[in-house]
């Protein structure tokens, strides 16, 4: 079968069933693509449900397997930690959102099945975040990212505070006050989210976006990131909440009636966009035309997002790159910290994680090697030296 | 095809330009390196393993010189696994030692099909003893001279256990990583072990490999039925002693040493109660190679059960 190499994976996600006709090198293909863009037990779940797993060769099912006992066992542990984090937040008496991720979980979404978890987000009331913070605290999370500036940066610029980790389970928490940082150009309002968010049953206080509010975070992230490695993923996402939700005929009026409220119109042309172009999703293209006049770029901007975005989001390996992917991801990078900040902030912000960052790293480790430590003190003791 | 069949100039050129499709156990690893002393390590260590043009590989693995300027100045080499690099980079002499650290990497991350711990695993009579322990204790010393005076080698570094036949073992033969004072001893041990360059001032200090047995990598497909679990230590001029182990303590320190216990969750709990069910547990206090093998030949030829809790 004549497929074009770099986009092996998403032809298969497209079509599942074309894997009866891949030769054993394309299979080779296949399982690295999917293992870069952690779709690995995705495709799994996606061959056990359509009864095709006979038909893939014992050398690469193994690999398949493997990637699906973790993904199992990451929304395992997704499901203690939320629970976790309720048993510490809940007596705060303040309504928490789960997003992303551990949300599609929760509220037992198809696009669930067979996803890699890295961490779990939550929104909290922007009032609240310092009684949240201190809880989290008192309960072994510790915040990441001690570089003064790198704190700074968070808490007064972005949406969220500097990522958590669990001192002893080493889970990562992103505690948001928004979805997008007050810096940025659009402005969608969290209380408006949380007015229709979906309450969690068995949790009290505890929530998920509704479905139009949780394809629309789904959106806005995406198309705001810079750092696009798990970009097919997280359009795989999406195609699997459009497909879900859109099962309800009056979804996509509700979308972009939700979408104009929100302020967050051009994250959804661009998804509806591209997971049309790449999954072939079925989204109505009159839905797309609609979304497209409301705020839809112009026809110079989209052929360069289409230059950058039919690049950045294919799965990062070397399989998948022409000799431009490299230049689309860096401009893609610059565009996130463009959308997130204004000029006047992103330029030194820029030069400082350029030039001085990597300083202060080096510098930092350099005493961490020099500090002595209590075995070497001890040992020196003993000797008399 | 072997490696063997291979000239040494050929092999290098070889891994050089498309990189080779070697088999290792239940693996195939297409490696790829510009620099000749990992080729050559590779020809001398692996060189009578399979070979082939096969298309599918589990695992592609390079190793590189950095570049820009630690090209020159303190050159140094870096272990990439399909274009994604986990390591920091390492001193350039350290080359083939990073391949073999990079490959336990590479099993250990991704063969999630099979229980996987830190131990030493050799086979006598068809019967496999896992040898778990922490750096320092001795094991992969006591694993060279067991395999020296006939046991199989299987792993002395990884031992695998299926998932769906945990009283399995699956051989991963490789070269035995030899460290410190480890290397002399070998080498007055097994004067005809074929051990590699020495490298100094890694991590875990001096480290050299010693090649494994021919007859351990030709019955590479051969499993071997779990029965002992001995914890080895090493302790110099200690009588060899061999005592039982209470089943508890080997679970919690099997868990401990396992890779992915965690990972595999409930199942990985069913599989290290049902090991350790299996298998006799104690622990091993030696100082003299001689006499730990000949307790261990003993154990293997029935007339030793002191290990049966």
């Amino acid at each position: 079968m004549h497929l074009d190499s770099k986009d092996l994976l998403a032809s298969i996600l497209v079509d599942v069933a074309a894997i009866k006709q891949l030769g054993l090198g394309q299979w080779d293909l296949l399982i690295r693509q999917a293992r870069s863009a952690e779709l690995l037990g995705r495709l799994y779940v996606l061959l056990e449900e359509r009864e095709l797993l006979s038909h893939v060769p014992e050398a690469a099912l193994r690999h398949l397997s493997a990637g699906s006992r973790v993904t199992s066992r990451h929304a395992e542990l997704i499901s203690y930690e939320v629970g976790q984090i309720h048993k510490v937040l809940w007596q705060l008496g303040i309504p928490i959102i789960i997003l992303k991720g551990a949300a599609y979980v929760l509220s037992d979404q198809p696009s669930a099945a067979g996803r890699m978890f890295s961490d779990i987000d939550i929104l909290v009331p922007k009032g609240d975040l310092a009684r949240v913070e201190k809880a989290l605290a008192r309960n072994g999370w510790i915040s990441t990212h001690l570089d003064d500036y790198d704190q700074q940066y968070y808490r007064k610029w972005m949406h969220e505070l500097p990522p958590l980790k669990h001192a002893r389970r080493r889970t990562v928490l992103d505690v948001h006050h928004a979805i997008l940082p007050e810096t940025a150009r659009l402005h969608p309002s969290p209380q408006k989210m949380l007015a229709t968010s979906v309450a969690v049953p068995g949790f009290e206080d505890l929530y998920t976006l509704c479905p139009e509010d949780m394809v629309l975070h789904s959106t806005t992230h995406l198309f705001h990131d810079g750092e696009l490695e798990h970009g097919l993923r997280d359009l795989v996402d999406i195609d699997a909440l459009l497909c879900h939700f859109s099962s309800d005929t009056a979804f996509w009026k509700r979308i972009v009636e939700r979408a104009s409220e929100l302020d967050l119109v051009r994250p959804l042309f661009y998804a509806l966009h591209y997971a049309s172009r790449i999954l072939q999703t079925p989204v109505p293209q009159e839905v797309i035309a609609q979304v497209e006049k409301i705020g839809g770029p112009n026809q110079l901007t989209l052929n360069i997002m289409d230059w950058l975005f039919m690049r950045g989001l294919r799965p990062d390996h070397i399989s998948c790159s022409d000799s431009f992917t490299g230049m689309a991801r860096w401009m893609l990078y610059v565009r996130s910290h463009y959308l997130r900040m204004p000029a006047h902030l992103l330029i030194p912000h820029l030069f400082y994680k350029a030039f001085i960052t990597p300083l202060n790293e080096r510098k930092a480790e350099k005493l961490a090697v020099e500090r002595p430590t209590i075995e070497r003190l001890l040992a020196q003791a003993k000797t008399g030296q | 095809m072997k490696v063997s069949e291979y000239s040494p100039e050929e092999f290098i050129r070889q891994v050089r330009r498309d990189g080779v499709l070697l088999h290792i156990g239940p693996f195939s690893v297409r490696v790829r390196s510009s620099l000749e002393d990992v080729a050559a390590g590779i020809h001398l260590h692996y060189e009578d393993y399979v070979v082939s043009d096969q298309e599918f590989a589990d695992f592609h693995v390079t190793v590189e010189p950095s570049r820009g300027f630690r090209k020159w100045f303190h050159p140094q080499v870096n272990f990439i696994f399909d274009g994604y690099t986990p390591f920091k980079p390492l001193p350039r002499d350290q080359a083939f030692a990073m391949f073999e650290w990079g490959l336990n990497w590479c099993i250990s991350s991704f063969a999630q099909d099979y229980f996987l711990l830190h131990a030493a695993v050799v086979e006598k009579n068809g019967f496999a003893a896992v040898l778990p322990a922490p750096p320092g204790a001795g094991k992969s010393t006591l694993c060279a001279g067991l395999v020296s005076r006939g046991w199989r080698l299987l792993s002395d570094e990884l031992t695998l256990i299926p998932v769906n036949e945990p009283r399995q073992v699956i051989p991963v033969p490789r070269p035995i990583s030899l460290k410190n004072a480890s290397i002399d001893v070998m080498r007055d041990f097994a004067p005809g072990a074929v051990i590699g360059p020495i490298v100094r001032d890694t991590t875990k200090g001096t480290v050299a490999h010693m090649r494994a047995p021919a007859e351990s990598v030709l019955r590479g497909c051969e499993t071997a039925r779990l029965k002992w679990i001995v914890f080895p230590q090493y302790k110099p001029a200690s009588p060899t002693i061999l005592a039982p182990r209470p089943k508890t303590r080997s679970f919690m320190e099997i868990a401990t040493q396992s890779f992915n216990f965690s990972i595999l969750g409930e199942t990985g709990f069913g599989i290290l109660k049902q090991v350790i069910s299996d298998c006799d547990c104690c622990d091993f206090i030696y100082s003299d190679l001689d006499e730990a093998i000949a307790t261990f030949d003993s154990l293997a030829d029935g007339q030793q059960d002191i290990c049966a809790a």
